[in-house]
């Protein structure tokens, strides 16, 4: 397979709402971006290419039915929908081998820490609340590049970042230090919480901004 | 094109869309809707708007059902409805619709029966009232493109 067809970011939205559905895709295609929407998590496994097995929902196999013509750059789906929700789609997006490298971001009405931070923890690069704004769509492209990028020359560096992501008591350090939102919190605020930790997350006050919704700490590694 | 006439026309809308905005009709978020319209997209205010409206009607129904026996209310069902509405009025910039829907809630949350059917009444006259007020807004544009002009954009501070 040779090089996308155009520079464009292509992304697979998903929500249950043809209103939101309409307001993102509207949202994407200003941006720039060529727009996939779906109804469903399930619709978006299935059009990734990625069968859900009926006996055992834990099981995703790539289907050998379904290549994928087209490449995804970014996922970004709601948070509630009935049956598969945004956070399962996310997990089951990041379990997957062949997909995993695809940046999740969820979008939610509501503003609930505990969600944002579970899901942030769950490998998701943004977490967006609605209603979402042109200025929100403009942190993605820094997402999508990456994954371009990576396409382009498979760089080693990609087994270093799995590394980096996983020690589990910095995981959790991390994510309790950056739990509080952006908007409650004074940059300066921010600084001091994270300056007192080792040399990775003193990387992070870089990317940590004041907006509501933020890079995910393993964001660092791309400077390798 | 008669510039005097379109020049008039794009008054009278400047005044009538700020005016929307004063009276609280419209909140940022519609600023934000139009900013979504282009050449490209030129009916894509007016068909989001649609849209939500025809929500409006559906989901205000399907919440009169349920709050209709007093013996047997399914708050749930009334719930979800409110959590749709509210997240589409907000995404719409429909600011009078929202406070209601907010209203809402803590009527639904509580159980309060009584509460919620007077905040049905309510949202179903604040979408329709909204409705109204944006046809005025729609014909006034068409009227500006008739004319020769181009629809000004407004931005609130």
């Amino acid at each position: 397979m040779g090089m996308e067809t155009e520079s464009q970011f292509h992304v697979l939205a998903v929500d249950d709402s043809l209103f939101d559905r309409k307001m993102i895709e509207r949202l994407l295609q200003k941006s720039s971006c060529q727009v996939t929407t779906v109804d469903s998590g399930s619709k978006a496994l299935e059009f990734l290419g990625l069968r859900v097995d009926d006996e055992d929902p834990n099981v995703l196999s790539t289907s050998p039915h379904i290549h994928q013509e087209v490449e995804i750059n970014l996922i970004i789906t709601d948070y509630c929908m009935p049956g598969m929700t945004g956070y399962d789609l996310l997990k089951k997006v990041k379990e997957s081998a062949a997909f995993k490298s695809i940046p999740v971001v969820i979008m939610s009405s509501e503003n609930v820490p505990a969600r944002i931070s579970r899901c942030l923890e769950e490998g998701a690069e943004e977490f967006f609340l609605k209603p979402v704004k042109l200025a929100d769509l403009t942190k993605l492209k820094p997402h999508m590049m990456k994954t371009k990028l990576k396409k382009e020359s498979e760089k080693p560096a990609k087994e270093e970042e799995s590394e980096i992501s996983k020690p589990g008591i910095e995981e959790e350090e991390a994510v309790i230090e950056i739990l509080p939102l952006h908007q409650e919190l004074e940059s300066e605020q921010l600084e001091t919480m994270v300056s007192s930790s080792s040399n990775k997350r003193k990387a992070m006050e870089e990317v940590i901004s004041t907006d509501r919704s933020r890079p995910k700490y393993n964001d660092i590694t791309t400077s390798v | 094109m008669n510039t005097i006439v379109v020049g008039q026309l794009q008054r009278q809308f400047q005044d009538y869309i700020v005016s929307l905005y004063q009276q609280g009709y419209l909140d940022n978020q519609f600023t934000e809707l139009r900013k979504l319209q282009d050449e490209g997209s030129p009916d894509f205010v007016a068909e989001v708007v649609s849209l939500f409206f025809d929500d409006c009607a559906k989901l205000i129904n399907d919440m009169s059902t349920s709050l209709e026996r007093p013996d047997h209310v399914d708050f749930k069902q009334v719930d979800s409805g409110v959590h749709q509405l509210k997240g589409s009025s907000s995404s719409v910039g429909a600011r009078r619709v929202k406070s209601v829907c907010i209203a809402f809630k803590e009527c639904c949350d509580v159980q309060n029966r009584e509460g919620c059917l007077r905040c049905l009444q309510q949202v179903d006259y604040e979408y329709k009232m909204l409705k109204t007020k944006l046809q005025d807004l729609f014909n006034l544009e068409q009227q500006i493109l008739q004319a020769g002009g181009t629809i000004p954009q407004v931005s609130m501070n």
